[in-house]
């Protein structure tokens, strides 16, 4: 880890999102005061309870989505709306089915956002190909492709136009065991190549601690930090750090923590007499 | 060979039940003219009547009136499919003007534009872009919302979005608002005719009605349907090359 800590690129300040109560019903709160801050080159991952809104917080940092009260913010400036330097990654992947794997993920450099000379784009789109393992399926198309391959083009797509920040959201919730695994060690790679300040929603306590440095344990809606962990492993890491004793008591901690959310959130939703 | 002996039997199969039920005295043998009849006035007709011209001036109707009409529904299914607000305002009345049969507003459409050719392109533009806004809209409104969001996280803006995510996505809802269009246009063809049409498909038929003339009648319905039918497999075949990105049950 680095000495001296970073500079703080993404706060949450006093973050809360509600949204209005159905047919005369109250207002459904589903983030409660919620403020901390992402640094530079950080990796954080954001867990908790299915449903309790860490996607929601994902959302306001994309843009997509603007907190009732509070404020979400990059380097002091309000988050207004999506843009190239904050790339995102969906767990349905959005992969562009009527483009070729090629014009996917030159997209980004098509737009206006992006001018870059065409012989530069062709340049970073096989780079970014190569780098995702596509190099073989250039002009195929997404009906071809299996879940795992559409993310890593999803990916490419998203480094393509260089954003600063990456955040995905459970991104790797709908792969298998073994692709899950591959994708997580492919994601550290090209982090390792080319560092950008992450943050992670996930469902899996295993994926957080050997990604991340930095765990967020949310708490069952409406969410409200429970936790925050810092992740004493260095990178780069391998697949080894999975049989290290420190990564087995972290993730129990980590575990326990986002089991007792989960219990809570149960007891929640069980009538009360 | 095979194949083109499994696409051929349906017809084989049709022209043999006809014949059959054309001698099987179960009909009047005046009311069911048989297959070979048909043919045979087909081949008068063509060679030495009128029905080269009348297969050019419905073909030419049908085309202008499914043209305009595509044109200007795939216009207004934009607007109506992206706008939720516009679509709540008008959609009664779409569906409202959709639900009335063409047949209905002949009379209505002689008072205002006559019977000429316009009177009868009217009666299929307005059969065809009723179909077709209704399958625009609707494809239009069901684009998934993730591509939207995908195109704004990579740096698009509201033009780039619509040129480069929308459109694309709205190509094979306009191929079937054209095949739906073209349909209806030619179910629609026989209606639009009677406004006093002299020549044309509809109007062969209809001569041939008040005559009597099976055999004519059957030559005009079948002659619409191959029609209808070759302009529906170009179509397809020009369709299934720029959609073949889709994923697809059938």
């Amino acid at each position: 880890m680095t000495s001296a800590p970073s500079p703080p690129r993404i706060a949450f300040d006093r973050v809360s999102l509600e949204y209005p109560g159905r047919n005369g019903a109250p207002p459904v709160r589903v983030v409660d005061d919620v403020s901390y801050a992402i640094r530079q080159g950080e990796f954080v991952s954001v867990i908790g309870p299915s449903g309790c809104g860490k996607t929601t917080m994902m959302n306001m940092v994309a843009g997509f989505v603007r907190p009732s009260a509070g404020a979400v913010t990059l380097d002091g400036k309000s988050i207004d709306g999506p843009g190239p330097d904050r790339g995102v990654i969906f767990q349905e992947y959005g992969v562009f089915p009527w483009l070729s794997v090629r014009d996917n993920i030159a997209f980004g450099l098509t737009l206006g956002a992006n001018r870059a000379a065409a012989a530069e784009r062709d340049a970073i789109v096989e780079r970014y190909m190569r780098l995702m393992g596509l190099a073989d399926f250039a002009d195929a198309y997404p009906k071809t492709l299996s879940g795992g391959m559409r993310q890593r083009l999803a990916i490419a797509r998203a480094y393509a136009v260089r954003p600063e920040f990456l955040l995905m959201d459970e991104p790797f919730g709908a792969l298998d065991a073994q692709t899950r695994s591959a994708m997580q060690d492919l994601l550290l790679d090209v982090l390792a190549t080319e560092r950008k300040t992450v943050m992670l929603i996930t469902h899996s306590v295993e994926e957080a601690v050997y990604l991340s440095s930095r765990i967020i344990v949310m708490t069952a809606r409406p969410t409200r930090i429970r936790e925050i962990v810092d992740v004493p492993f260095g990178y780069p890491r391998d697949e080894s750090l999975h049989e290290a004793p420190e990564f087995g008591e972290l993730r129990s901690h980590i575990r326990d923590l986002v089991m007792q959310e989960y219990a809570a959130q149960a007891r929640q939703s069980q009538p009360t007499t | 060979m095979r194949r083109a002996a499994l696409i051929a039997s349906p017809w084989v199969v049709i022209v043999l039940v006809w014949y059959a039920i054309a001698y099987s005295g179960l009909v009047n043998p005046a009311l069911i003219p048989t297959p070979h009849a048909v043919a045979a006035q087909f081949w008068e007709q063509l060679v030495h009547a009128r029905l080269p011209r009348d297969i050019l001036m419905s073909t030419q109707r049908v085309l202008l009136g499914v043209v305009c009409g595509i044109t200007v529904a795939v216009p207004v299914g934009f607007v109506l499919g992206w706008y939720p607000s516009i679509r709540a305002f008008i959609d009664p009345l779409i569906n409202f003007f959709r639900a009335l049969p063409p047949i209905a507003l002949i009379p209505l459409v002689v008072v205002y534009f006559g019977i000429g050719e316009i009177a009868k392109v009217v009666i299929l533009f307005y059969a065809s872009f009723f179909a077709g806004v209704i399958v625009m809209y609707e494809g239009i409104a069901q684009i998934s919302p993730i591509y939207v969001r995908v195109a704004r996280t990579l740096g698009a803006t509201d033009a780039e979005l619509f040129r480069k995510v929308v459109v694309p996505l709205a190509v094979p809802h306009m191929l079937t608002a054209l095949r739906v269009a073209l349909g209806v246009a030619w179910a629609t063809l026989v209606a639009s005719e009677l406004i006093a049409a002299q020549q044309g498909l509809g109007a062969l038929i209809q001569n041939a009605a008040s005559f009597f003339q099976l055999d004519i009648i059957y030559v005009g319905i079948i002659c619409i349907g191959l029609i209808a039918l070759a302009m529906d497999l170009c179509l397809r075949a020009v369709g299934n090359r720029l959609v073949s990105w889709q994923e697809r049950i059938a």
